[in-house]
């Protein structure tokens, strides 16, 4: 698949190193705008620490991290600030806070957003939560909700503000295929509806058949990207051993 | 990024349509940051021209987002309650995706649950002697597990983790050993200090040891080394048990036959007990030898007639008390610390709150055996 759009994150000879370990080594990639990329590997292969670096919460050991042309490791605090309002990331463990309700960490991101009234937060907090199917929940807690739809909640939160841009850190750990499947849709509803540039960094083959529109794969001893393309292209091409194992076995493992 | 970096805002431009209909003409970009605006100039527009229907004209909009969709929704709600039809025209692809996006029935269904209002005053007393009660029945209830798991270790010596019992002997003990001196020093310094002022004028210069040393070793020793072990260690003990709770690492133990009792709580039990009083001796040494202090340097006094006085002071009963004391301090301290560590059900947020409640409620219950000790001992000699 030829990726359409421009791009809105540029990756450019991205390297992270902790201490004598280098995960990533010289890794370039695009992200497209409304694309869902999905970036798969085995643990360990520096998947989240590519997701963190692209999010501005871990800099890069070397090379660089474009979010809408501005280099996010040198950009000062305000502009950092400007862009990660323009971005949306659901935590593998939905990241709530546990002392407010589900309405109050849904609001938290638009209380930042100056000039807003309380009337208009919460019109949009009922939206949020009706979007991903939690109306009514604004009054719980996270701890009175299961996972799955701390989950959901979590994803309300994170489009609080429209972002231009989600990120998703295994987003179906820990859930039912169920629920899994529920949050695939609303994946892709968001990507749909809202436009959203999607990126999910994730281990499951299956989400990833069913979601991406383009997959990236890393591998731990190549320190890097070892494939890319369109998830069906990447089965049929797939003649590298890694990928092969990778996408396969999980499926033979499901048969037995 | 589209909307953040460029937002030219909204414009409005009204028209009246035939069969007294209003046509408004929204332009430009609608984002959450104009919705209450815009959407406060199109119920006053509705207001001043009291039309039969509205049209709200999209076609200029160049770019809506959700929070700007849902603005629509409410107004065309609002006004469908004043019986005037709403139609939304020339809506582009984009808002039209967002408008099949929105749940329109959840944006007006009340919540399941209506937020916890303030409790008044009577119930709010009520509550805290019912929560405090509770809380009563589980610290007691866990002293009982505790006594029931170090009866059964005392017929099984080896069923004890005396590896772990040393690691907490070094934490609670071997660690702690310069924050006690330190703090022991100061403390019989201030104390020398404070008393000299006094006793000087009455040329009682050598009581400043008798003071000193009676106030260390039967009070001050055993209860600031106490207070210092409970905020070192209750907390480090009830952070510990509380984490392992969230993990599931107590389950895991009781299905791999472990009671949690005897293998998490007992090693801190007996390591505490051990050190304690051990700590206590210790801090009497400082806190004497900051007494010692004053006495050269300020009251003229010899080290020798300084340490002979205090000698002279202490009896083997006040010493031997001293250390029970500290012994019954380092169970109140290990009985509370794990208490609050197993009391976690919950999430992190909760081991926090152990963590605070172990310190508080074991320095509560130090001062208390204290006061009992105090009475207690007044009669016994």
């Amino acid at each position: 698949m030829t990726p359409a759009g421009e791009p809105v994150i540029v990756v450019e000879g991205l390297t992270a190193r902790f201490g004598e370990t280098t995960v990533l080594k010289d890794v370039n990639l695009e992200v497209y705008k409304g694309e869902i990329l999905c970036i798969i590997g085995g643990s360990g292969c520096g998947k989240s620490t590519l997701l963190k670096q692209m999010i501005g919460l871990i800099r890069p050991s070397g090379g660089r991290v474009l979010v809408g042309g501005v280099d996010i490791a040198a950009a000062d605090d305000d502009t950092l600030n400007l862009i990660r309002r323009g971005i949306g990331v659901l935590f593998q463990s939905d990241a709530l806070f546990g002392s407010m309700t589900l309405g109050e960490n849904v609001a938290l991101p638009m209380d930042g957003a100056s000039g807003l009234l309380p009337g208009t937060i919460e019109a949009v907090v009922r939206m949020k939560l009706g979007m991903v199917h939690l109306g009514g929940y604004e009054n719980h807690f996270p701890t009175e909700l299961s996972g799955g739809m701390r989950k959901r909640g979590a994803l309300a939160r994170a489009m609080a503000l429209d972002p231009d841009i989600l990120f998703f850190d295994e987003p179906s750990a820990g859930l039912d295929p169920l629920n899994a499947a529920e949050l695939e849709t609303l994946i892709q509803g968001i990507n749909v509806g809202l436009g959203t540039t999607i990126v999910i960094v994730s281990h499951q083959v299956d989400l990833v058949r069913r979601v991406a529109d383009r997959v990236i794969m890393l591998d731990r001893e190549a320190r890097g990207i070892i494939a890319s393309g369109a998830p069906e292209e990447l089965r049929k091409n797939a003649t590298d051993p890694r990928l092969r194992n990778f996408l396969f076995r999980q499926e033979e493992g499901r048969t037995k | 990024m589209k909307a953040r970096s460029v937002d030219e805002g909204y414009s409005l431009k009204v028209e009246s349509e035939a069969g007294g209909g209003l046509r408004i003409i929204l332009g430009g970009s609608v984002t959450l940051r104009d919705t209450q605006g815009w959407l406060d100039r199109m119920e006053g527009l509705v207001g001043k021209h009291r039309p039969q229907r509205l049209t709200v004209d999209l076609g200029g909009v160049s770019l809506m987002d959700s929070a700007g969709v849902l603005g629509l929704l409410l107004l065309e709600q609002r006004l469908k309650k004043s019986g005037i039809p709403m139609t939304a025209a020339s809506p582009s692809e984009q808002i039209r995706k967002i408008m099949e996006l929105i749940d329109r029935e959840g944006i007006e269904r009340p919540p399941l649950r209506s937020p916890k209002s303030p409790e008044g005053i009577l119930e709010t007393i009520g509550e805290a002697w019912v929560l405090l009660w509770r809380d009563f029945i589980q610290v007691m209830t866990f002293l009982g597990d505790l006594i029931a798991a170090l009866t059964h270790l005392l017929g099984h010596p080896r069923d004890v983790r005396w590896d772990d019992v040393l690691f907490y002997v070094r934490r609670a003990g071997a660690e702690g050993l310069p924050i006690v001196g330190l703090i022991s020093l100061l403390i019989g310094f201030i104390i020398a200090f404070m008393s000299s002022l006094q006793l000087k004028m009455f040329g009682a210069n050598v009581y400043v040891a008798s003071l000193v040393a009676l106030a260390i070793v039967r009070e001050l020793g055993p209860i600031m080394t106490a207070i210092l072990v409970a905020g070192r260690s209750a907390s480090a003990f009830a952070a510990e048990i509380g984490s392992m709770r969230v993990d599931d690492e107590v389950d895991a133990l009781k299905t791999m036959g472990y009671e949690p009792i005897r293998f998490l709580a007992v090693p801190k039990l007996l390591a505490t007990v051990a050190v304690l009083p051990l700590l206590t001796l210790y801090a009497d040494v400082f806190g004497i030898a900051g007494g010692l202090i004053v006495g050269v340097t300020g009251l003229d006094l010899t080290p020798y007639t300084y340490l002979q006085e205090s000698q002279r002071t202490i009896t083997l009963f006040q010493l031997l008390a001293s250390l029970v004391k500290a012994v019954v301090f380092a169970f109140v301290i290990a009985w509370i610390g794990c208490q609050r560590g197993f009391q976690v059900r919950g999430g992190v947020e909760e081991v926090g709150a152990a963590t605070t409640s172990a310190v508080v409620t074991s320095i509560l219950l130090i001062v208390i055996v204290d006061s009992v000790f105090a009475i207690a001992l007044y009669y016994v000699s």
